[in-house]
């Protein structure tokens, strides 16, 4: 579960990683995992500990898909959409969910409970539609598989 | 006692088998039996997953695919003695599926116990390496030279002269990097290793180090393999307790380590540059060659970067030879390649072999035809930068050679099927939108360029003066193709350009006649 914002914490992450080589992705992963975003107040510690300049911070965490800026819902459903999925359906069965639910890719519930993301590829390319449900694999999705995955997350 | 081999690999995970695990362990306490319960990789027959398998005298048998109710029927039925039930299928080894492999990369996956050194060891673990202290690093690298093994990441490069090269430059320090950020829709084959047999990856990095005098490896996980980044990890702790990894490896007088990297949801960085790039803890924009990462590599020194499924492939070169892995394959393609069945098919999943067979007797004889039941329509051959392949190719070799004659590539030997409901002027567009998608920025051809040919493709979808659009079409592939710094957008043409081709009536143009190939 993420905790709230706390500087000291942060600093004691960083600090771990320290002598390192090539520290920022290992840093930003732990951050996120702690915080579950990357927070802004983040990124000049960062640039101070690796003795680089903050638009070079900015620059590696807005590249990467996975760092987020700002919380996501308290469950984050990442749907695969790459081609194998497609081949079975997935592209249909992502639009109804979507639907049912009112959101966009990447957006949130109103209830803050759930995010869902597209991902490309989870590696179950003969078992799809595949998701990862807060990391869990998932695969062989159906319309009922799907709204079981929600009703956990609300 | 009893003993009961459940997998633990992602695919078996991502239909119920922890839900199985539960369920045995229930059923086994309510009749009071003894029941030990030992987690493995996956055979890599995904349609019979969850697959158990029960040690009976006669040897292994198998059940599958098996879901978590159906667990007291089996027990009724004698599970624990090998019993018929309609879902035995008996001793794996004699699934056509499985018999119709040479498993030499794979040999160990789904059989032992993933994070078991003593499991690894007596089923032939380690004997590779063992081989390759008594030979030295430049007898180690003939060997792998001569067994013709090439880059299993797609492009195919000959892993014996990249390592000679890195031998051959002298540094401070080099490095060993696996690139495990296996991106292709339609690929598991790296994921299956970490999860079934991480000890392989281990032994062959290390051979690696070794060979070229690298006393320090990453391994580039993406971060979408949450599993196979938590057992490689813990693979890597028990090696290193084991003095297998560390200063004085197993008192060979030779220092190696491993650390696991994981990557942050960048297509891109599958592309060796810019892997290297984001292990420096930068964006994974891809670099401009020469130089070679084999001169300058990882922090500008020389760095070995292979495929996982090459270095996995190392220790059984060393082990049974290289003449041994050579006599196996056809053409300039030695050896064997892991294929992975994926999409719409009805038998999916691993199936290695020696280069050779013919698309059309993967997918169709092995692979069994689609999910669906419906006709086989285009197979994407080798990831989202890979050709479609219509029926009429179905005799082309699957081998490095025979595909790029084809205007097609095998890639990481993903092959997704589709059948006959697939636009694919949809796919196409897929192609050019992933690219945008994925884009590293550097280069205008591919990141300008998809996002313009995922708008021409909107054109032509949509009816608009689809003639004019589609030669716009292949005439920016053209510069996608030869304007581009690296493989994705130098290679999102072929999907495009194949589906055209091979499709043209998806396009508003004529159907190819029956004479044409």
């Amino acid at each position: 579960m993420a905790v709230a914002w706390e500087e000291q914490r942060a600093s004691r992450i960083i600090e771990r990683h320290r002598g390192t080589e090539g520290a920022l992705l290992p840093m930003l992963h732990d951050l996120q995992d702690e915080f579950g975003h990357v927070p802004d107040a983040a990124l000049p510690m960062l640039a101070q500990a690796l003795n680089l300049s903050r638009a070079e911070v900015h620059g590696v965490v807005t590249f990467y898909h996975d760092f987020r800026r700002e919380p996501a819902g308290r469950h984050v459903l990442k749907l695969c959409r790459a081609e194998a999925c497609q081949s079975v359906g997935a592209d249909a069965l992502h639009d109804r969910l979507l639907q049912r639910l009112g959101l966009d890719w990447g957006a949130t519930t109103p209830d803050d409970r759930l995010t869902v993301e597209a991902t490309y590829c989870l590696g179950l390319c003969a078992c799809g539609p595949a998701a990862l449900m807060d990391g869990r694999v998932v695969g062989r999705l159906d319309d009922e598989g799907l709204d079981d995955l929600v009703r956990e997350a609300r | 006692m009893a003993r009961i081999y459940v997998p633990r690999d992602a695919a078996a995970l991502a239909v119920g088998a922890e839900k199985v695990v539960a369920a045995i362990q229930a059923e086994a306490r309510r009749r009071s039996l003894a029941v030990e319960i030992v987690r493995t990789g996956s055979r890599g027959l995904f349609w019979l997953e969850t697959m158990i398998e029960v040690a009976t005298p006669s040897g292994r048998i198998a059940y599958g695919p098996v879901k978590a109710a159906d667990v007291p029927s089996l027990f009724d039925a004698g599970l624990l003695i090998g019993a018929a039930h309609p879902l035995r299928v008996g001793l794996p080894d004699d699934i056509p599926f499985l018999k119709r492999q040479t498993r030499l990369t794979f040999a160990r996956c789904g059989i032992v116990d993933p994070l078991s050194l003593d499991d690894y060891r007596a089923h032939g673990g380690y004997r590779g390496l063992q081989r390759a202290l008594s030979l030295g690093g430049p007898a180690i690298i003939d060997e792998v030279t001569r067994s013709g093994l090439r880059g299993r990441g797609g492009a195919g490069f000959p892993t014996g002269i990249k390592w000679k090269t890195v031998a051959d430059t002298p540094a401070d320090r080099k490095y060993i990097v696996c690139n495990a950020d296996e991106g292709d829709s339609g690929t598991f084959a790296d994921r299956m290793i970490m999860e079934g047999d991480p000890f392989v990856l281990i032994e062959g990095m290390t051979i690696a180090g070794i060979a070229v005098g690298a006393t320090k490896g990453y391994i580039y996980i993406r971060s979408e393999y949450p599993d196979s980044i938590k057992v490689m990890r813990r693979a890597i702790e028990i090696a290193r307790d084991d003095g297998a990894l560390g200063p004085d490896i197993n008192g060979s007088g030779h220092d190696f380590d491993l650390e696991v990297r994981v990557g942050a949801g960048a297509y891109v960085c599958g592309e060796e540059t810019a892997l290297l790039e984001s292990l420096e803890g930068k964006r994974g924009v891809v670099r401009a060659k020469p130089p070679l990462p084999a001169h300058k590599g990882l922090f500008g020194r020389p760095t070995v970067i292979n495929n996982l499924i090459s270095l996995a492939s190392v220790p059984i070169v060393m082990s049974e030879g290289a003449q041994a892995y050579a006599d196996l394959g056809l053409g300039r393609s030695r050896g064997t390649m892991p294929i992975q069945l994926a999409g719409n098919i009805r038998h999916g999943g691993l199936f290695e072999a020696a280069f050779g067979l013919t698309l059309g007797e993967i997918v169709d004889d092995i692979g069994g035809g689609t999910i669906t039941g419906r006709a086989v329509r285009a197979v994407q051959c080798g990831g989202p930068l890979g050709a479609y392949f219509p029926r009429a190719l179905f005799h082309t070799p699957y081998d490095y050679e025979a595909f790029a004659a084809a205007d097609g590539l095998i890639g990481h030997g993903g092959i997704v099927v589709f059948d006959d409901s697939v636009d694919m002027a949809r796919q196409a567009r897929f192609a050019m939108e992933f690219c945008a998608i994925e884009s590293c920025g550097k280069c205008t051809p591919c990141r300008i360029g998809s996002t313009r040919g995922a708008e021409v493709l909107d054109k032509v979808m949509a009816g608009e003066r689809r003639e004019a659009n589609v030669a716009l079409v292949e005439d920016l592939c053209n510069t996608m193709k030869f304007g581009s710094l690296c493989a994705l957008g130098g290679f999102t043409p072929y999907p495009v350009l194949s589906a055209i081709r091979h499709f043209p009536e998806d396009f508003g143009r004529a159907p190819l006649g029956a004479a044409a190939e």
